[in-house]
């Protein structure tokens, strides 16, 4: 079973060379820890910078420079800042190559759900929305189940929907999973997690073809 | 040169009325009118709706109006970090109006560029598209959605001029150029005023156009919401 930086971990195999990417916050920030030093990546923020790099050092914090989880940034050489309404026309136009965010639900038709609890937690959409349904290439990450142990990967979702039919893979703590038109389909499997494990933890379909492979992070 | 330099946050605000609609720029604290904010609440306006990305924090921001129950409506994107702002709004005091950011930046940029209205894929299939016209291009699904109108908006830059002339620095940009020109007054406040002819024309982020009044703050507090470091070896 992987933990988060597991999932992250293996969430980097997937950036490759000359891809903008935009990170959710949570599990997807962590993903730019473990993009491989010899390609080139541009991480985008919707709050406007291309180019982002790792926290400031002590003391050279500047209230300016944040991204979209208000936290403190620095950017890297060939780094842009620019207003939203620039930052969207990236993500709707799909000039973004790979979006990688968080979910609560996901259907086996590829709905998601990360936006509201109704009565109990509404913090609101963010750039969720227009992010997935414009991109391409989408990719959640999360753990396979909520905290009371129930799958979070549904026939279909039961909170409000942030998209309709656009998430293209899931990487869980216990498994990769393609979403196609038939629905979840299993890739790999997280190291000391069995077929029956995923299957378990799975409320949606879930295709399971020959031989299945742990993942290799 | 057209003159929109006022003296100070009280000249800047004048017309300023309880019921009425108003945008502010800035993402979560970063690049928010702070000086304007401080004197809504001195003024202490009601039945305001606000138009913003965020609300604040419990203590700063747009949370100031919220405590003194100074705000009628709120539309954002995102509304977190505010345990205020979520009791007013599960008590039901607090009208609450959610949409996807970039819908809320363009119709923001819709406003400054006189398009009445846009469409746009994000919250096709939810909640965020009941009761609004969709239409299908090129085989994908779009929602109509309209430009802001509002009162005054109120901007935060960096350094500006007596035109209204304005630059922003690094992501305090974020809202306030899209909404420069977006209400029918924008008040902009810089921590820097300079000269007339200092700013290189090439350089500038907003034209003076679309600023109606300009003022110099006296002093930004500049908050930052998550201090994240990394250590020197």
């Amino acid at each position: 079973m992987l933990d988060k930086n597991g999932i992250a971990k293996r969430i980097a195999k997937e950036v490759k060379d000359g891809y903008y990417v935009n990170l959710g916050i949570g599990i997807p920030t962590l993903v730019a820890n473990f993009v491989r030093d010899d390609i080139e990546v541009e991480f985008q923020s919707e709050n406007g910078v291309l180019g982002m790099g790792p926290f400031p050092f002590e003391g050279e914090e500047d209230a300016d420079i944040i991204n979209a989880g208000k936290q403190t940034i620095t950017t890297l050489p060939g780094a842009s800042f620019f207003d939203s309404a620039m930052s969207f026309s990236m993500i709707r136009g799909q000039h973004v190559d790979l979006t990688i965010l968080g979910a609560m639900e996901v259907a086996e038709n590829g709905d998601i759900a990360n936006w509201k609890i109704p009565g109990k937690m509404v913090k609101g959409m963010g750039g969720a929305m227009d992010l997935v349904a414009s991109a391409e290439n989408i990719i959640v990450a999360m753990m396979h189940t909520n905290r009371a142990g129930a799958s979070k990967l549904l026939k279909s979702c039961s909170l409000p929907l942030t998209g309709v039919g656009c998430v293209k893979k899931i990487v869980t703590n216990l498994a990769v999973i393609e979403v196609t038109p038939k629905g979840f389909k299993l890739l790999e499997r997280a190291p000391g997690v069995t077929v029956d494990d995923i299957k378990n933890a799975t409320e949606g379909h879930l295709i399971v073809e020959g031989e299945i492979p742990e993942m290799s992070t | 040169m057209i003159n929109k330099k006022v003296a100070n946050v009280t000249e800047a605000l004048q017309g300023v009325k309880d019921n009425m609609t108003f945008m502010f720029g800035g993402f979560g604290l970063s690049g928010i009118p702070e000086n304007a904010i401080a004197q809504l609440v001195k003024l202490n306006v009601k039945g305001l709706t606000c138009i913003s990305n965020n609300a604040g924090v419990d203590d700063f921001g747009l949370g100031l109006l919220l405590q003194q129950k100074q705000i009628k409506k709120m539309i954002s994107s995102y509304v977190g970090e505010n345990d205020e702002f979520e009791r007013q709004m599960l008590s039901g005091e607090l009208e609450v109006e959610l949409i996807p950011q970039g819908t809320l930046a363009e119709r923001a940029r819709a406003a400054q560029a006189g398009f009445p209205a846009f469409y746009t894929p994000a919250g096709y299939g939810t909640e965020v598209a009941e009761g609004k016209e969709t239409r299908e291009f090129n085989g994908k699904m779009y929602v109509l959605e309209h430009a802001f109108k509002a009162d005054f908006g109120f901007i935060k830059a960096w350094k500006g001029d007596a035109a209204g002339n304005l630059i922003f620095k690094g992501t305090a940009r974020n809202f306030n150029p899209n909404m420069c020109g977006a209400a029918n007054i924008t008040v902009a406040e810089v921590e820097e005023l300079v000269p007339v002819g200092e700013l290189d024309p090439n350089q500038i982020h907003i034209p003076g156009i679309f600023v109606q009044r300009i003022f110099q703050g006296p002093h930004y507090e500049k908050r930052i919401e998550q201090r994240t470091v990394r250590q020197r070896n």
